[in-house]
């Protein structure tokens, strides 16, 4: 049974949202790195690069698939956890502290369209 | 099962085939196809011969061919090619297995891939090398697509006119086909200053089409700054003596394996090569192997970084190559390891004083002029011709020498590798000096 933590936004491609003032704060849902096995490889987009809700903005690489992150929101990159470049494995041992990106967004409605906790712990089984 | 007889299908085969299927001829099969598609007549088929007659036949065709003196160059050099090659390339394991598909039990081939490897980084002076492309020219047009999928967004890629045609045709064609804007100029680093570029990359030759070795002072740190890569096509031989890629501070490498021992052979099989900083490998098109430990901890060699490769993410793949050029990889490989630095130095200082003194000497018969006076060259050299083109290579032809290809610009080039003699080339020079040109 993988870990859904209360509180936070879920996309239906296995990536989560925190929102802090106006920021979205972007990784993977716990599901989504057990499914990937160890990850080998974040492929990070660069600060200021403009991402769009659904929208591809890097990939994940484990050693035996390879799969792209999906921005939940719009908007503009602020910061990318580049700690993830030389400690991919950090999205193993805790998918919630291994944030990806942030993001500030340009449209905080999208953020509706995201489940909550109990809906996403319906499809993340 | 498990006999692997390589018969063909017999008359009971067939018909048990068709009986299965319900059709009642080979020819019920084609009942899709129009009528008047079908060919009626009797094929002009010549009758079965005798091997002894297929070998005469052969031999007469094959001795229309006129063994020439090589004097030309243009991206395709008449090397030495030592005799142990053809023997350990023709070696049941090496030639005539096709791709591994359960690549990691091929440990022979994987290893001698990552040789191939080793010493592509060791010439380029780059990080990471793949296992070889097709030929050098699709080697820059892949390149030219990595140069895009590495900046994301940016589309332009600037390809210097100093490259060989055949290189700029070929980039050209997947170009157009890939949605890139080629833009080609003799003013590369002018076009990349102006900035008004979404630049993507930049393309220039070590050695460019006149066999002049060029400078590319500066030119990285300018392609960095307007947020694209740059990629050097070189000649690999001559990457023993010229500075290397890295140390122009380049981020790709590209070039065609040929002048690493493989005979002119008539156009092909070549190889292409491949090499990129650490940086920008997970956009290097084509299979990487690597190096690791087995259960036992003895070194072994794998396929690695997959995730980049067209069978795992298709439409995401910097590149649908997926194969390589291996043999003809092996045949390089196996040319290094017999070379080694000392002789790949060696290769080029014969060339290097070979092209010097023909260059002095055909300058002194009057009938050229330098055009490019003072600019360095290595083995190849372009000349303004004072005197009718078309003469001078027939006269060349009809004593039995190949050179003085013409430029679309109108000079004309000569190269001379270290299988030149000087006698072939006192000879040549007194044929450009006695013709009637």
């Amino acid at each position: 049974m993988s870990k859904i933590i209360e509180g936070l936004l879920y996309s239906e491609s296995h990536e989560w949202v925190k929102v802090e003032d106006g920021i979205a704060v972007i990784g993977v849902s716990d599901y989504a790195q057990a499914e990937m096995g160890d990850i080998t490889y974040v492929d990070l987009p660069s600060e200021g690069d403009e991402v769009q809700a659904g929208e591809e903005f890097g990939a994940l690489e484990s050693v035996k698939a390879s799969s792209e992150l999906y921005s939940p929101v719009s908007g503009t990159v602020v910061e990318v956890n580049s700690e993830l470049e030389a400690a991919p494995e950090k999205v193993n041992e805790d998918a919630y502290a291994a944030w990806i990106i942030k993001v500030r967004m340009s449209d905080e409605a999208e953020l509706d369209a995201l489940m909550d906790a109990a809906a996403y712990s319906a499809i993340a089984k | 099962m498990g006999s692997f007889a390589y018969f063909p299908h017999t008359e009971e085969d067939i018909r048990v085939m068709l009986e299965r299927i319900g059709v009642k001829s080979l020819d019920d099969l084609y009942s899709d196809v129009p009528e008047e598609f079908i060919f009626k007549g009797e094929y002009e088929l010549p009758v079965a011969r005798s091997e002894e007659e297929v070998r005469a036949w052969f031999k007469a065709l094959a001795d229309k061919n006129t063994e020439l003196k090589v004097f030309a160059g243009a991206g395709a050099y008449d090397h030495y090619t030592p005799s142990v090659i053809p023997y350990i390339t023709s070696r049941s394991e090496f030639l005539t297995a096709y791709t591994p598909y359960q690549c990691e039990i091929s440990q022979g081939t994987l290893r001698y891939i990552f040789e191939w490897q080793t010493m592509i980084c060791s010439l380029t002076g780059l990080d990471v090398a793949n296992a070889s492309m097709y030929d050098g020219p699709t080697a820059a047009a892949e390149a030219m697509r990595m140069c895009v999928a590495c900046t994301r967004k940016r589309n332009t890629v600037v390809a210097s006119s100093g490259l060989l045609p055949n290189v700029l045709a070929t980039l050209r064609t997947y170009a157009r086909y890939s949605g890139i804007n080629l833009v080609e100029t003799w003013e590369v680093q002018e076009a990349v200053a102006e900035g008004t570029l979404d630049l993507a990359g930049v393309i220039v030759p070590s050695i460019n089409k006149y066999g002049i070795i060029e400078s590319h002072l500066g030119l990285a740190d300018l392609v960095h700054e307007m947020g694209g890569l740059l990629v050097e096509y070189c000649d690999p031989s001559a990457l023993a003596v010229v500075k290397s890629p890295a140390e122009w501070g380049a981020d790709i490498a590209v070039g065609d394996g040929q002048s690493l021992g493989i005979p002119l052979c008539y156009g092909g099989p070549y190889v292409g090569f491949m090499a990129c900083r650490e940086q920008w490998m997970r956009k290097l098109p084509g299979r990487i192997v690597g190096q690791t430990a087995d259960a036992e901890g003895h070194r072994a060699f794998v396929l690695t970084l997959q995730a980049r490769e067209q069978h795992i993410r298709r439409e995401k793949a910097t590149s649908n190559i997926c194969s390589n050029e291996s043999l003809m990889a092996l045949w390089c490989t196996v040319y290094l390891s017999l070379m080694g630095p000392e002789g790949m130095r060696k290769v080029n200082e014969l060339c290097y004083a070979g092209s010097h003194y023909l260059h002095d000497q055909l300058l002194a018969t009057g009938k050229f002029s330098d055009p490019f006076e003072g600019r360095e060259f290595l083995k190849e050299f372009a000349l303004q011709p004072l005197c009718d083109v078309k003469k001078l290579q027939q006269a060349l032809l009809d004593a039995g020498f190949f050179g003085a290809l013409e430029t679309e610009e109108g000079f004309v080039t000569f190269c001379v590798t270290e299988r030149r003699t000087r006698d072939e080339i006192d000879s040549l020079v007194k044929v450009v000096k006695e013709a009637a040109l």
